[in-house]
């Protein structure tokens, strides 16, 4: 018999955490399934969770619901409550104040590319974030802001500040993002999907300076990613999502080592392995279903191997270890397989 | 910078040319002899003839042509054939006129048009958004003369605000000569402001779905800045160019405006003008009104420096 889950009040009432999201549900106008369904994320503090699962998992939903992000007359929050150190927020009725973005909690984009105004110089455009939070004068957000380009481990900070974003490369601009997002010292910092659009040896760069940030900080850290190698790089714990919601959640070995969730345990069977090469990868067979299309129930069972009849109800988040849920009703699976076998 | 500069005038002189080839080619073209109205009710052939010699009408056309440049090349433009004025004096006379209604009506333009835009953009979708475009097409689709009419009417006739028409210079009453632009500098910028309105909309659509908007919300900006600084500024370009362009065509005269106010603008004396045959002047303004043209499309290729900094650097 499985352990029931923390409930929604103990998690948001547990001292240790940094930040703790519980039960965020949401649609968008128009859709009759929920995109993020009853999804609880909890970061200590200097901890790094990441959200792994594929494209439109909605994981990357997850985060701009956090940051308030989402444009609020098509996205519909049915429920969620948000807590960041004593701040707690009813996500229904509040979105997270402006006052907080860039500043309390701060996000890094994917695409760094784009992501920075092509028409302002960079120093600028950190230096604005610091005076929109901080105040003070223009000089000295200027100064902090040279500093951070510093700390983000650019050369010549005095110099590129008067640059604009198209004269430095893909892995600068993101060292940019990172210096706008940290220039505040964010107690949280999300990053989403920070390395997907860079050069691997710039990836492994990006990385080691978000880990050491977050070690000089100690900020918490929720990287979304699909990218395993990242979460076996950087994480402390992971979120499993699939269908927009978590199925498998718990500290990055205890996840690697022990998956428990089918999706999960296909997942790393995909994923390439040095110790084992030659071998053929699994595959997770199938496509995620369109948000409309997802079953009622456990929204994997059209593509599990195990889903019997009893699928079709959902599975709550169970623990089957301290800190390690897994939301499935064959969890833990060796007990099952070894019955049915 | 220079040498996009450069190459942009390098490009704008054929254009320069081939424009006044065709002005003087169509004035060729164009039925009536001039000569008939000079010469009035006489019609002696010897004075015909006294006046195709004197404005050198028996010569080969090109030679006419390039007697005419080169003039014009010296700031000469020839002299009315009914006024006997120099064409350059008659348009420096007409110049101050157009050029005020031009930008009074500009500004007209820019202050509904560019606000209503980022408003219905920003709207996209809602009542306001819906509303703002049919005043945007009703602005298109009334005309401009009824529009005047009407202004007329009520405006001056019904309540007396504003005087009905005429021209006063700035330099005489400063305040009167405003207030006598106000209802056609209105007519005109409303028009414009329809057009404005919707390239400024669509511009900002554009723009606010792009990922560095959403960083400046991320940045916790208000609304306000995330809008007007990192969206508007990023959207200016493809306004910077129609406003351009507009007041381009705004200076080649509206004449239907011009005649309801009884402005004595460019629209005014072209108009005279192709009514007398008056070869010089008509040649004369089109061949300056085109080089406006051009030169406020100059101006619009330089702004493009002040805006995008990855122009910059080529």
């Amino acid at each position: 018999m499985a352990i029931a889950a923390p409930t929604a009040g103990q998690e948001l009432a547990s001292e240790d955490a940094l930040f703790v999201m519980s039960d965020l549900t949401l649609r968008f106008k128009g859709q009759k399934n929920d995109v993020v369904q009853g999804v609880n994320l909890r970061v200590r503090r200097g901890e790094v969770l990441c959200v792994v699962g594929e494209s439109g998992c909605g994981k990357s939903v997850t985060s701009m619901a956090i940051m308030g992000l989402l444009p609020p007359n098509s996205a519909q929050i049915s429920s969620g409550k948000m807590r960041i150190s004593s701040d707690e927020w009813d996500l229904v009725t509040d979105r997270l104040p402006a006052e907080l973005r860039g500043n309390k909690i701060a996000m890094i984009f994917q695409e760094p590319m784009t992501s920075l105004n092509p028409a302002f110089r960079i120093g600028n455009q950190i230096a604005e974030v610091v005076q929109r939070h901080q105040g003070g004068t223009r000089a000295a957000s200027l100064d902090r802001a040279e500093e951070m380009l510093q700390r983000v481990g650019i050369a010549n900070p005095g110099q590129r500040l008067r640059e604009y974003p198209h004269q430095l490369s893909g892995g600068m601009r993101q060292r940019v993002m990172i210096a706008m997002a940290l220039a505040n010292e964010p107690q949280i910092l999300i990053a989403d999907e920070p390395t997907t659009a860079l050069d691997v040896t710039i990836q492994a760069q990006i990385l080691d300076l978000i880990a050491d940030l977050r070690d000089e900080t100690g900020m918490g850290t929720i990287m979304i990613t699909h990218d395993l190698g990242v979460v076996a790089e950087i994480a402390d714990t992971v979120a499993v999502m699939y269908g927009g919601q978590v199925v498998e959640q718990g500290p990055v070995e205890e996840v690697f080592r022990n998956p428990q969730h089918p999706y999960t345990i296909g997942l790393m069977s995909a994923m390439p392995r040095l110790d084992k090469p030659g071998e053929r990868l699994a595959i997770v067979p199938g496509t995620v279903p369109t948000i409309s299309n997802m079953p009622d129930g456990c929204r994997f069972r059209t593509r599990c191997a195990f889903a019997t009849s009893y699928c079709s109800k959902r599975p709550s988040l169970s623990d089957i270890a301290p800190d390690h849920s897994v939301a499935c009703h064959y969890a833990p699976l060796e007990a099952h397989v070894r019955v049915s076998a | 910078m220079l040498r996009f500069l450069m190459r942009r005038v390098l490009i704008a002189l054929p254009t320069i040319i081939l424009i006044s080839i065709f002005v003087f080619a169509l004035q060729k073209l164009l039925p009536g002899d001039p000569l008939l109205v000079l010469a009035g009710e006489e019609r002696d052939p010897e004075v015909l003839e006294f006046l195709r010699e004197k404005y050198r009408l028996n010569d080969p056309i090109p030679v006419q042509y390039l007697a005419w440049i080169g003039n014009a090349l010296q700031g000469d433009l020839g002299t009315s054939l009914r006024t006997n004025q120099p064409v350059t004096e008659l348009m420096a006379q007409k110049l101050p006129v157009t050029i005020q209604l031009a930008t009074m009506s500009m500004i007209f333009a820019l202050v509904i048009g560019i606000p209503t835009g980022i408003l219905s953009a920003v709207k996209k979708g809602t009542v306001t958004d819906y509303v703002a475009n049919v005043v945007a097409l009703s602005g298109l689709s009334i005309p401009n003369f009824w529009l005047g009419i009407m202004l007329i009417l009520l405006v001056s006739v019904k309540w007396q605000l504003l005087p009905a028409s005429g021209y006063v210079p700035l330099s005489e009453d400063f305040w009167q000569s405003i207030r006598t632009m106000l209802m056609p500098s209105f007519v005109l910028g409303t028009a414009l402001a329809a057009t404005l309105m919707r390239h400024t909309r669509s511009a900002m659509l554009g723009v606010l779905s792009a990922d560095y908007v959403r960083t400046a919300r991320a940045k916790g900006l208000s609304e306000r800045v995330v809008i007007l600084k990192h969206s508007f500024r990023n959207a200016l370009t493809p306004i910077v160019t129609l406003t351009a362009l507009l007041f381009g065509e705004l200076i080649a005269g509206a004449v239907l405006t011009e005649q309801i106010f009884t402005i004595p603008g460019f629209g005014k004396l072209v108009v005279d003008a192709v009514f007398n045959r008056d070869y010089a002047v008509v040649q004369g303004i089109v061949l300056v009104t085109a080089v406006g043209f051009i030169f406020m499309n100059l101006l619009a290729d330089m702004m493009y420096f002040v805006l995008n900094p990855r122009l910059r650097e080529q």
